[in-house]
């Protein structure tokens, strides 16, 4: 069996008439990832006991001749960061390594809900905390395209399965471009939807206010399929929003003619590579040539989303990671003889460099004399980032940018500083502050054959047209 | 340098962590450059412009108003975690509570 060429409706179609076992499919999905996730090391824990059984259920129904749910027997892998009832879930830390949760995520809940089994959870950088991969106290992952380089970040495990065909599809977290980037990678789809659109319930809190959950897949269909089922209000979190959800397959049908679609010039200065400026710009003609009118715009601010994502986002991982306390789950260090020293030790011995680096560096820009000149003037700098989009949005009905500066850079090129990799995020990190969605798909590769990704950012809560113009790329 | 080995031992303080001196030291060194290229907000006047608190409200359509973001649900009763399942994954507990070393002593 051929794993990595399935998408979502051949298999659910496959399995209804009957030409496909889900079990089978499942077993050959386990079989591909023991003889070549060694190397790549996208999984962190399979539950293939669960994944069988499951996977049973929905030939039991297809056997009945039951109409079958939208993802039935779709193998797909879920980022350490969504809680699992049952299964591990790490975040990609030590200070996790054994915790098995009570509960599941409402997104990996409703996946399965519509018929999909959950093969394994997938590597990420530590608590989400990265743009390669190399946070993970579980070792890096490999770009499945060249094995010396690597998947991006934070997602990378998610990108890195869907690219190797060791999972359909995944879900993966995106609070700076944790989706798009490592998509953009691994030369998959990445779609971040709007802040509220999908449910947070279950996801390891990183960053509040710029957490998303979003699917990656092979093709930008199955993710517009995937969106429908995780997307919608949800009572357990009260920033998810109550808007009503379309069906993402069908508005792809629409022609994208007639589009407005805007190209910023800030997103095309310096430090973007050339052969990612020839790819995007050879796809924008392709847009222009479908009809779409292609218009010059500008994002002012764009040059100081970096440093206010990095302000906000560490204060807001400060107050969320101070949780992990050795006390009610996770890690507890053995030397210590006080409370105080428990907590100190527990979380010096199990965070790893580079989260300790953001909870002092949120910590300080929170602290008592700082808060007005970071946490407050970057709270300030984001109402401009946000309405830079706003202008925009009253010209054009989309977008268009590259997805990274470049393609997926070398293991260990940028581990020693920490500034060179969060300039990594520099085209992804504006739509988390906005809150707006956003897409990455492939529109070319590099002379070494390297994938390059296009991001399409739309309205908020219009994921309809972002996922319109990306498929008219994509296909 | 702005940033000291003392400012880091007070940050920590406050964070709950336990650097050694050569993590406070590569600290200082990160914090500073890093906080260097965080100077960069501070070429923009916002003396007029409202701080985001709330990422709904930046919404441009109507459809993130107010109603469309619940920020609570009806009070209703449910059955919680079972305290067996609460404390599955603690460290240590007596089955009852959650243990942890002497905080008064006697």
């Amino acid at each position: 069996m051929d794993t990595p060429v399935l998408t979502i409706p051949a298999i659910v179609s496959a399995i209804g008439d009957r030409k496909l076992s889900a079990a089978e499919l499942v077993t050959a999905f386990y079989k591909k990832i023991k003889a070549e996730d060694g190397e790549i090391h996208a999984y962190l824990t399979l539950c293939e006991d669960r994944a069988l059984e499951q996977a049973r259920n929905i030939d039991a129904l297809a056997s009945r001749g039951d109409t079958l749910p939208p993802l039935a027997g779709v193998p797909m892998g879920i980022k350490d960061v969504m809680v699992t009832r049952g299964i591990r879930t790490t975040a990609g830390s030590r200070i996790l390594e054994n915790f098995v949760p009570p509960y599941t995520c409402t997104a990996v809940e409703r996946l399965e809900a519509a018929g999909a089994i959950v093969l394994g959870k997938l590597n990420c950088d530590e608590f989400a905390m990265g743009s390669s991969n190399e946070n993970s106290a579980y070792g890096s992952v490999r770009n499945p395209r060249d094995k010396s380089r690597v998947p991006g970040g934070s997602s990378g495990g998610s990108a890195a399965a869907v690219a190797a065909g060791t999972a359909v599809a995944t879900l993966g977290s995106d609070t700076g471009g944790s989706i798009r980037q490592p998509a953009s990678f691994c030369g998959v789809v990445g779609l971040m939807p709007t802040y509220g659109r999908v449910s947070r319930y279950g996801l390891i809190a990183f960053a509040s206010s710029l957490d998303h959950i979003g699917p990656l897949a092979r093709t930008v269909e199955d993710a517009a399929i995937l969106l429908s089922v995780i997307a919608g209000h949800d009572p357990m979190d009260s920033t998810s929003a109550n808007v009503p959800v379309p069906d993402y397959r069908t508005e792809l049908q629409k022609p994208v003619k007639g589009l407005r679609l805007g190209v910023p010039k800030e997103y095309f200065g310096e430090g973007l590579d050339s052969e990612v400026r020839s790819a995007v710009e050879a796809a924008i003609q392709k847009l222009a040539a479908q009809g779409t009118e292609i218009v010059p715009v500008s994002l002012p601010h764009t040059g100081y989303a970096i440093p206010t994502y990095y302000v906000i986002a560490t204060a807001e991982a400060s107050a969320n990671l101070a949780r992990y306390d050795g006390v009610r789950y996770g890690y507890r260090s053995k030397s210590a003889k006080t409370l105080a020293e428990m907590y100190r030790k527990t979380r010096d011995e199990a965070f790893g460099a580079e989260v300790k680096r953001r909870i002092i560096l949120g910590t300080y820009a929170l602290s008592s004399g700082y808060y007005d000149a970071y946490y407050l003037k970057a709270q300030k700098v984001r109402t401009l980032l946000a309405r830079d989009f706003q202008q925009a949005f009253t010209k054009v009905d989309a977008v268009i940018t590259p997805t990274a500066p470049t393609p997926a850079f070398k293991l260990g090129e940028k581990s020693a500083d920490p500034l060179a990799m969060y300039l990594a995020d520099v085209y992804t990190v504006t739509a988390d502050l906005a809150g707006i969605p956003g897409i990455s798909v492939p529109c070319g590769q590099s002379t070494g054959g390297l994938p390059i990704g296009l991001q399409v950012l739309g309205r908020h809560f219009d994921e309809s047209t972002v996922l319109r113009i990306a498929n008219s790329i994509f296909s | 340098m702005r940033i000291t080995d003392k400012d880091v031992s007070y940050i920590a303080d406050l964070a709950n962590l336990e650097l050694t001196a050569q993590e406070r030291q590569h600290m200082v060194k990160d914090l500073d450059s890093i906080l260097s290229y965080i100077d960069k907000l501070n070429e923009l006047d916002t003396s007029d412009v409202p701080p985001m608190a709330q990422l709904a409200a930046a919404g441009e359509n109507a459809v993130t108003d107010s109603k469309s973001i619940p920020a609570s649900r009806e009070d209703q009763l449910r059955p919680c975690l079972p305290r067996t399942e609460a404390m599955q994954n603690a460290p240590a507990t007596d089955g009852q509570f959650f243990k942890v070393p002497k905080v008064i002593e006697r």
